[in-house]
């Protein structure tokens, strides 16, 4: 047992500090997320957004974030406690955990996995689950409604999600992240995919709960849908698990379909810049695209969000798997062949 | 080795400890949400086999896709009329009989292959033929060329229940309107899409 520990002792250090090194930026990030959410909206809308508290506002939702964690965290009478906590901290675990695989430079990520794709994708259809929790346990009318929407909507939407991470993977040949980016160091995957990055986008929005698919948390129907009933910490870890989710699509469309880390051309000052920041940069314009639509696509009706789904994105990514190894197989283009 | 060992003896106790909750807590969403951690526990020990792209698959279907319907369905149940404990033990016959039928199986497997207990090895990688292979790309190339009749042949069991279950559930009704898309977006004369400059407003 001691050798065990003596071990292993350094090993688990080092794994502890390098989910340090994923966890604060993230959080870093979320929080910088919030703040340029609320302020693109603001300016959609010709309002000015926060700027009072801090510089150009910047501690607005730091300042937030404190409020909530001084509130009373409220347990409803009737309701499942146990479940009822568990709900939230397993949607935060469950998205910190996806990020794990991301790789955000060559050789910087840290569990670099032979199925790192399909471990994200297991994660994030994992995180369904804190909702329906959530919606169930509240004991109570309108988060059960957005539970249940929010599960039917989430595991429609990741069917497309699934045939469009295949097409990709077919010019690929990989199912490891790493691999997928240097697979588009000739052409990055949205040129010859374009009508998959578009479905892969709004696929994104309805997996991550966004507007205009946020039904299920519809405030002119269902309060706060399956929110309804959290208070103070509680809520913040639903609110940072659920923005977590978002830079995650944001990163998976950036590293499925604009290259990751790539810089867009191969010359001097460019590839001298360092990976990460092309990564980032390239996250913060899929998240700036991520804000804009909420500010100006009004909500879909529940009928049109499955139509959509079912009727659209599912024969259309079905057919692209079809039609892209067809190209691929004639024209000898499928990598390993 | 060890640390392989622990972990092993973490998934497979956490396994058993949940699957005994699955049939011993009163409330049934308490018990599928049970079934879901034996699910990923399960995931976790074909994980230490090596077997990452089986446990992906484990957690995605099942833990992703059935169990969430699974639990769909059982949380619109009402289960607040307490269970009677007299009404469980009229099960406990039928159990020791799937329990006899599952150790006769297991013991006639044994004694058909003439299972000698010393020469079981601990597999590093189920799939060693496949050296320089991914686990994925090895079960690709198996499945996919020769058991590709089974692959199809379940392909088509499953279209087949997929088909059946929508014959059963599908039914017309009268007197519902339905939303057409193109003919909405082909109706002329009544709506009128106008260019809206930023900041001018449009007159109507």
């Amino acid at each position: 047992m001691i050798n065990l520990a003596q071990t292993y002792f350094i090993e688990v250090m080092t794994i502890i500090l390098y989910c340090l090194l994923i966890f604060v930026p993230l959080l870093l990030g979320v929080v910088m997320a919030l703040y340029a959410d609320r302020k693109i909206w603001a300016a959609v809308q010709k309002r000015r957004g926060p700027n009072v508290v801090g510089p150009y506002g910047l501690f607005q939702v730091p300042a937030d974030g404190l409020k909530f964690i001084f509130k009373e965290i409220i347990l409803p009478d009737g309701s499942d406690k146990t479940v009822f906590l568990i709900a939230p901290i397993i949607t935060l675990a469950l998205s910190i955990a996806a990020w794990a695989v991301v790789p955000v430079q060559a050789g910087v990520v840290l569990a670099n996995i032979n199925v790192g794709i399909l471990y994200i994708f297991a994660i994030s259809s994992l995180g369904v689950y804190g909702i329906l929790m959530a919606g169930w346990s509240s004991n109570s009318k309108y988060p059960f409604f957005g539970a249940l929407r929010s599960a039917a909507q989430m595991v429609s939407y990741e069917v497309s999600i699934g045939f469009v991470i295949i097409t990709v993977l077919l010019c690929v040949g990989s199912l490891n992240l790493t691999e997928i980016v240097m697979a588009q160091k000739t052409i990055w995957f949205f040129i010859p995919l374009f009508p998959m990055f578009i479905v892969f986008f709004i696929s994104a929005l309805a997996e991550t709960n966004r507007p205009p698919f946020d039904l299920p948390e519809a405030e002119s129907e269902l309060v706060a849908g399956y929110q309804t009933e959290y208070s103070g910490m509680p809520f913040v870890l639903f609110m940072f698990g659920e923005y977590i989710n978002i830079l995650l699509m944001c990163a998976m469309t950036t590293i499925l379909f604009l290259g990751g880390w790539l810089p867009p051309i191969d010359i001097y000052p460019l590839n001298a810049v360092p990976g990460f920041v092309w990564f980032l940069l390239k996250v913060t314009f899929v998240f700036y695209l991520f804000a804009m639509v909420k500010a100006f696509v009004p909500r879909y009706r529940y009928d049109q969000l499955m139509r959509l789904g079912w009727k659209v994105f599912l024969p259309l990514s079905l057919f692209a798997v079809v039609v892209t190894s067809s190209i691929l197989f004639f024209f000898n283009l499928a990598p390993g062949m | 080795m060890t640390a392989q060992l622990l972990t092993f003896y973490l998934f497979s106790g956490v396994i058993l400890i949940s699957s005994l909750m699955v049939i011993s807590t009163k409330n049934p969403v308490h018990s599928v949400l049970f079934l879901i951690l034996s699910f990923l526990n399960a995931a976790g020990l074909f994980v230490i086999l090596h077997a990452e792209f089986l446990a992906m698959i484990l957690i995605i279907v099942y833990v992703g896709a059935v169990a969430v319907l699974f639990l769909f369905v059982v949380m619109m149940l009402d289960f607040k009329t307490s269970i009677n404990k007299d009404n469980i033990l009229q099960y406990i016959p039928i159990g020791i009989l799937i329990g006899v039928v599952f150790i006769a199986e297991l013991i006639i497997v044994l004694i058909n292959t003439k299972f000698d207990l010393s020469n079981i090895q601990v597999l590093p990688n189920p799939l060693s033929d496949f050296t320089g292979k991914s686990n994925t790309e090895a079960i690709g190339s198996v499945l996919y060329t020769d058991y590709i009749l089974y692959f199809q042949l379940s392909g088509v069991i499953l279209l087949v229940a997929m088909i059946g279950s929508i014959v059963l559930t599908l039914r017309e009704r009268e007197g519902v309107k339905r939303q057409v898309v193109s003919e909405q977006l082909q109706r002329q004369g009544k709506i009128n899409l106008v260019d809206v400059k930023s900041g001018k407003g449009v007159d109507i």
